[in-house]
């Protein structure tokens, strides 16, 4: 591979780490829901960009698969829950926006300062790529534990879940039937995350998970 | 077949034993089984003996265990002496329960954990590699669990709890020894370790720590003793003559692999120092936790305390000889702590047995309850004589020799270059003489309040005599106690190939002394001792003595009753008690070491209550550190506890917080 191709894969993954950064920022529902869409795009296209760096033909399989579900399907239906929930214009955040900006900025550099030594043998590119499928993770873990909104803790979730499959499609020889099987596994926690969600709404009116905590059964 | 096959078949064999008892009904079966064990066991005797005359070692590994490892094992000089002290008190226990055994009421439960225990203590000393040793070691563990669980008395859940907890440490504690021994590379096969030997001085620091915890908790160094006084006394006393006499040797013989062996190249001569200190309090602080007993069989639990701490005051010199070069001294010190080893499994089962008699019997523990069972069980009372003779190391039994061939070690002491070695060791040499005389005191009071003097009870004046196999057990017993202690030279070289083995130096061949069966420590003949001599004179004089009395002073005898000084009907709530008998020492030492307070209620005259003095002692070893840290366990608890009703979000947030430390460690790392 020569150096253009490493410098559009190294682009293609730093787009998707900045629409990791561009969701902790995001305050409103809705504009969380456009800035995963965009990175599930650049995810799909990142992961192309490495079945044909690679020469790996499954690997078409598994952008299809993001681009389907992740860019498509899952925005989609979560925009059908916001406006039949009513909440377009929650704004929610528990910790300041600086402050999570800033935690991010630590994982990335941490994530960087961790996988670089540890894969000094690998090649620059996988190498890169693993720190930014690492820095990704972090962010998405961060988002997780940074909203109240249990629409927005799917979102970390599945931001979370790309920073993996970057990772996955940047190692060689990671067979396609794990990617399948991640790519669906996240397609039924999406559902039991959605039918969880109608389900609080309609018993408890509300949908911040931190609400929730008084009627769990082991409080005293 | 060689001798290893023998006797891992042999140990395989007990584990069968162990199977159908569960099948059988347990009033016939029991002799079944006792006899088969006893059979086994002597069938293993005679290989370990032979073994360990023949000298060489043999191993053999299974393909099976720890993946890559297989399971490794060796029968070598010393493994061969361990297996003899194992099986040796296995048969004889077997032989007390024939008949004592009848008396069992929930035999359930202790037949089929009976041959296990014995099979799992024949393997921790076959094994040869870390993992075999670990799954014996707690294969050991449980089955003597679940044999002092199988008693229903009052104490028996805490004394199972305390002994299940310190039982874990202890495996856990070694299996970071090993851990550490086997280094990065990760061998676990004793021969690995011995090929890569640590060699950094803080390795050797936490693996001689590991082992003082791992193995001392399970020997019962103070102050990790705290389980052996629940434990040995609640168990069947068949068991706990197994568990006092050979189980905390096999502890024994773990510390002895680990540190002479395994980590051998590792020895400074600073490895002595705690071992000494801690040797030298366990000894007497066990013998003094005795004096204030007066449960028989915890009080003997307490003289396994002193008699372990006893064997690692050998150990730890031997180790300073080691380190300093002194093959010889080293040889000495070694002999003396294995001799005690073979020794106290002598004569601490054949005390264990005759407690076990007694109990049965009166039904009594306690011996202010006793008095007087020398006329009801005469035989009983001789053996139990005979093995308090030989703990208090009088001469010419098997403890005095042992005693004083660790006297003899420390009277060396002196040509080593270390200074702080040369102040410690005569210290230690004077706890040791401490801790013996305190124990002949202990001993005193316990045959002199159980066997002799009045009646107290009902059930002690109504006592009869043991059964034979009970007793046929405790004559062979005393007997071995009396022939080691004749023939101490040829006894003390049996012993030299393990000797050689780990220090390099042995004794001097027997002969060498200046009269035949004369034992001399050291080649240029400083001292010597001859038990033989000793006994025809004991004889002599003491025929002579008899004879004089009897032909001058019997026809004048006047017959009253016993401790009486002339006063006839007294009550037999007059005589001495344990605790009376005690009270000088107690008084002595027990304010400091026990806070032992006496409250004395003297009515004034004309009140009709009756006077009371009661005492009240508090245990250190609890006081100092284990209440303390159940404190702290329950304060920790308690606040970690907060963790279990944390949100969601902070509980995504706990994990991520550790993701995140755990990346910086590893950042910082590299």
């Amino acid at each position: 591979m020569g150096s253009t191709g490493f410098d559009i894969s190294h682009f293609l993954a730093t787009i998707v780490l900045i629409c990791s950064f561009a969701l902790l920022y995001q305050a409103r529902l809705l504009g969380l829901i456009h800035v995963f869409a965009v990175q599930a795009l650049a995810l799909a296209l990142a992961v192309a960009w490495q079945a044909h760096v690679q020469a790996a033909p499954h690997l078409y399989v598994t952008a299809f698969i993001a681009l389907v579900m992740k860019a498509g399907l899952i925005p989609y239906m979560l925009r059908r829950i916001v406006h039949k929930l009513q909440i377009a214009r929650t704004i929610e955040q528990v910790v300041s926006t600086n402050i999570t900006m800033l935690a991010g900025v630590f994982l990335t550099i941490l994530a960087i300062m961790v996988v670089f030594p540890a894969a000094s043998m690998e090649t620059g590119l996988e190498r890169e790529d693993l720190a930014l499928a690492l820095a990704i993770i972090l962010l998405g873990m961060l988002m997780m534990i940074t909203r109240r909104n249990a629409i927005s803790q799917i979102i970390g979730f599945m931001a979370l879940e790309n920073g993996l499959i970057l990772a996955a499609s940047g190692a060689r020889g990671m067979p396609l039937v794990v990617e399948v099987s991640v790519a669906f596994s996240v397609l039924i926690a999406f559902f039991v995350f959605g039918i969880f969600i109608f389900r609080i709404r309609e018993r408890f009116d509300t949908i911040d998970v931190d609400e929730l905590s008084a009627h769990r059964g082991d409080m005293e | 077949m060689t001798a290893l096959h023998t006797m891992l078949a042999g140990a395989l064999l007990l584990l069968l034993i162990a199977l159908p008892s569960l099948a059988w009904r347990p009033a016939a079966s029991f002799r079944k089984v006792y006899g088969a064990t006893m059979a086994v066991s002597l069938v293993l005797l005679a290989v370990a003996s032979a073994s360990l005359a023949g000298g060489i070692a043999q191993t053999l590994v299974l393909p099976m265990g720890l993946v890559g490892t297989g399971v490794h094992l060796r029968l070598d000089a010393l493994s061969s002496f361990f297996l003899i002290v194992v099986n040796l008190g296995g048969a004889i226990t077997s032989l007390y329960a024939l008949g004592y055994g009848a008396h069992e009421t929930r035999q359930r439960r202790v037949l089929p954990f009976f041959p296990s225990f014995l099979a799992a203590m024949n393997l921790v000393v076959l094994a040869d590699d870390a993992y075999s040793f670990l799954v014996a070691w707690e294969m050991m563990s449980l089955t003597s669990w679940a044999l002092v669980i199988s008693s229903r008395e009052k104490e028996t859940p805490r004394a199972g709890l305390v002994y299940f907890v310190m039982a874990s440490f202890s495996a856990i504690m070694l299996l970071f020894a090993f851990g550490i021994l086997a280094g990065s590379a990760g061998g676990y096969a004793f021969d690995t370790i011995r090929a890569h030997p640590i060699s950094a001085w803080w390795m050797g620091a936490i693996v001689l720590t590991l082992v003082l915890l791992g193995a001392g908790s399970k020997a019962g160094l103070f102050p990790l003793h705290v389980w052996l006084p629940l434990a040995h006394p609640t168990a069947p006393s068949h068991v706990s003559a197994l568990m006092s006499g050979v189980m905390t040797k096999v502890a024994i013989y773990g510390a002895i692999r680990i540190l002479f062996d395994l980590a051998a190249p590792a020895i400074a001569w600073w490895w002595a120092a705690p071992v000494l200190a801690v040797a030298g309090i366990t000894a007497l602080m066990g013998v003094l936790y005795a004096l204030m007993q007066h449960d028989l069989k915890r009080l003997l639990a307490y003289h396994t305390v002193e008699n372990i701490g006893i064997i690692f005051i050998g150990l730890g010199l031997a180790l300073a000889f080691r380190a300093s070069g002194m093959t010889a001294a080293a040889a000495v010190a070694l002999t003396a702590a294995l001799l005690h080893v073979l020794n106290h499994s002598l004569f601490k089962s054949l005390l264990f047995l005759g407690a076990g008699a007694v109990l049965h019997a009166t039904g009594e523990r306690d011996i202010d309850h006793l008095g007087g069972l020398i006329h009801k069980m005469p035989l009983t009372a001789f053996f139990f004589l005979a093995g308090s003779a030989a703990i208090s190391a009088l001469p010419p039994l098997n403890g005095f020799v042992s005693e004083w061939l660790t006297f003899q070690s420390i009277l060396v002491s002196p040509q080593l270059d270390q200074a702080s070695l040369k102040f410690l060791i005569p210290v230690i040499g004077i706890t040791l003489a401490l801790a013996a005389a305190l124990a002949a005191t202990c001993f005193v009071k316990a045959f002199g309040v159980t066997f002799l003097g009045h009646a107290r009870s009902d059930a002690a004046r109504e006592a009869r005599e043991t059964d034979r196999f009970s007793l046929t057990a405790m004559a062979l017993l005393a007997l071995a106690c009396l022939v080691i202690g004749l023939v101490p030279d040829i006894t003390t070289h049996l012993l030299q190939p393990a000797i050689h083995l780990l220090t390099g130096g042995t004794l001097p061949a027997p002969g060498h002394g200046p009269a035949p069966l004369s034992l001399t420590p050291f080649a240029n003949g400083r001292s010597s001792y001859n038990g033989m001599i000793i006994f025809i004179f004991l004889l002599l004089s003491g025929g002579l003595t008899a004879w004089a009395v009897h032909r001058f002073g019997s026809h004048a005898v006047a017959r009253g009753d016993a401790w009486d000084c002339g006063t006839p009907g007294l009550n037999p709530r007059a005589q001495y008690t344990a605790a009376s008998f005690s009270q000088p020492i107690r008084r002595v030492f027990g304010t400091h070491f026990f806070s032992a307070r006496e409250e004395v209620d003297m009515p004034p005259p004309g009140d009709t209550r009756p006077a009371s003095i009661r005492v009240r002692l508090s245990d250190p070893a609890w006081q100092i550190i284990f209440t303390p840290l159940l404190r702290l366990l329950h304060l920790v608890v308690e606040r970690i506890n907060l963790l279990q009703r944390l949100t969601i979000r902070r509980f995504l947030a706990l994990v991520f917080i550790w993701v995140v430390i755990l990346l910086m460690v590893v950042a910082a790392w590299h």
